[in-house]
């Protein structure tokens, strides 16, 4: 079985994105760029799976920016083993992100669809949904346990009261989330070997989709802020707070 | 506009959720709602009665008990037919089901909205709630998710809705539900509750988590709720995360107990009205969103204040 891994560059976890001051966006310049989390895991998921004997090829897919690459390498460097980039300087909805994996998928045949749930800094939460419904095949989001069964494949998810466990046919989509499992750093051995695998390089217009987007940004701006209040000095200051506020006698 | 709300349902009664985006689909028009389940006759008429609702649309299947998203798509995207905008509560199930239909209806879906800003134009976060967009739609059709905290609930009553029976497609034949792992709480749900007690990395573990959280949530009829710090070091399980990528919440007071307030957390509870913070170190960033601030050590402080309740 081949799985198809699809990773989007986007800006680091841990670095606080800043509101450009014309309002247009998030200034993204001289900014530390990494693989999306979610991502991170779906790309160790399947690498896992491979481990196991239930995978023979991986395929690492970057829709964006020629930087992207970067981001490939990374895929490559944990373990897939080919890549191909969609190259676009335009910013890609999930929609058209979605008919291009579809064009992608056509070619190379995957048994999985492995994605992150959803992207750190547009939090669409869509891409995997919408490639499942284009392809007519069924899905298992939030996974946070994945296990390949014969022809089927049963996922476990994160559901807002606890977990839910679905049986989907293969072939099938899977979006990760936190808890599916930790993905590991790559090696400098693996960081070399990764330079000398395949990548290569395709546009949209390669799978047929216009990438005109349908959702136009008006306006980007600081979410209101909150104002520190105060601090109470012991325990029995703030108990008396509460009894103001009406919830303790 | 004609707008259909998703709704979420237990066959019984409507999920609180869904309240929120009957809200959010008044402000764009007329709404009907659609309730699909299995035996889930019930839980129509409640929706019914939701103030200001017209028809609600019943479509009782087996294929469509657990909504699994395979099955319930070819349904929504059938009925969308005749509406101008489909909307979802922003829930775990809403956001599975959701971009499922907007793709059969070839739609970009406008993500977690938090305002009504124009018939096409919304609010919403973006960069973990870092950055709020505002984004205008060019598709003849809206696929909407809500953000259950950014709207009141619709009235539970005083509507006067006519349930209508529906059919789809059934079974598409690619999946079928497993089983549910759902915890049972006798606390209020987190993202209906009016008081939340939530715990982070610094209670050490479970026991220590079940030992001083919980007496103090009980002591308020509140919810437990938990830092990814804390659901990640195992102390309790994933569904008490509280946090952009576990619940979002906006309860009247929430109490944060040894959270130092990362982003991820911030995002999920910032929107509550007081923030109490109780936490030994003085510089921690949960302190510049709260609203009570106690610097202390919990081992000492949440006991004293448990007691003094």
């Amino acid at each position: 079985m081949k799985i198809l891994v699809p990773v989007k560059r986007v800006i680091d976890y841990n670095v606080k994105p800043r509101v450009k001051a014309d309002g247009t966006g998030v200034d993204l310049s001289n900014v530390k760029m990494s693989m999306n989390p979610f991502d991170e895991i779906a790309v160790e998921e399947a690498i896992r799976l491979k481990e196991a004997g239930k995978a023979e090829e991986i395929v690492a897919i970057s829709v964006g920016p020629a930087k992207a690459q970067e981001t490939l390498r990374t895929a490559l460097a944990m373990g897939a083993d080919r890549a191909i980039l969609v190259e676009s300087d335009a910013e890609v909805e999930p929609l058209a992100v979605a008919k291009i994996l579809k064009g992608i998928v056509a070619e190379e045949n995957p048994g999985l669809v492995i994605l992150g749930k959803q992207a750190i800094d547009d939090d669409s939460n869509q891409t995997g949904q919408m490639l499942a419904a284009l392809l007519g095949r069924p899905q298992g989001t939030f996974a946070s346990k994945v296990e390949i069964d014969g022809d089927a494949v049963s996922v476990t998810r994160e559901v807002d009261g606890g977990l839910e466990t679905v049986k989907l046919t293969l072939p099938a989509i899977v979006t990760t989330d936190l808890r599916l499992n930790e993905p590991r750093y790559a090696s400098l051995p693996n960081i070399m070997k990764a330079k000398k695998k395949p990548l290569d390089t395709k546009g949209p217009a390669d799978y047929g989709v216009d990438i005109a987007p349908r959702l136009k940004t008006l306006k980007v701006a600081e979410p209101a802020v909150r104002q520190a209040g105060i601090k109470v000095p012991d325990v029995d200051t703030l108990v008396n707070k509460l009894k103001d506020m009406g919830i303790a006698n | 506009m004609k707008t259909l709300v998703w709704v979420e349902h237990d066959n019984a009664s409507v999920k609180d959720a869904t309240l929120s985006a009957v809200t959010a689909a008044a402000k764009l028009g007329d709404v009907d709602l659609l309730v699909a389940g299995q035996g889930a006759a019930a839980a129509a008429d409640a929706a019914a009665q939701i103030a200001g609702v017209g028809k609600v649309l019943l479509a009782d299947d087996a294929a469509y008990a657990n909504a699994l998203a395979e099955n319930v798509a070819p349904l929504i995207a059938g009925l969308a037919e005749g509406y101008d905008a489909v909307l979802f509560p922003a829930t775990t199930t809403g956001k599975n089901v959701a971009p499922r239909v907007a793709a059969l209806l070839d739609v970009m879906q406008i993500s977690d909205i938090l305002s009504v800003e124009g018939p096409k134009t919304f609010t919403r976060p973006i960069y973990a709630g870092n950055a709020i967009a505002t984004v205008e739609s060019s598709d003849a059709k809206l696929v909407i998710t809500v953000r259950g905290t950014a709207f009141e609930k619709a009235a539970t009553s005083g509507g006067s809705g006519t349930v209508e029976a529906v059919s789809g497609t059934g079974d598409a034949g690619l999946s079928s539900f497993v089983g549910a792992e759902l915890a049972k709480n006798e606390r209020p749900e987190l993202t209906s509750a009016k008081i939340i007690v939530s715990g982070g990395r610094a209670l050490k573990d479970g026991d220590t988590f079940q030992q001083l959280i919980f007496p103090l949530a009980d002591k308020l009829h509140a919810a437990v709720g938990a830092s990814r710090a804390a659901v990640d070091a195992g102390y309790v399980p994933n569904d008490y995360q509280v946090g952009q990528t576990g619940k979002i919440v906006a309860p009247e007071i929430y109490i944060a107990v040894g959270i130092s307030g990362a982003i991820q957390h911030l995002a999920g509870m910032k929107d509550s009205k007081t923030i109490i913070a109780i936490n030994k170190d003085e510089d921690a960033p949960i302190f510049q969103v709260a609203d009570i601030g106690l610097v202390g050590d919990l081992f000492t402080v949440v006991p004293e204040l448990t007691s003094k309740l």
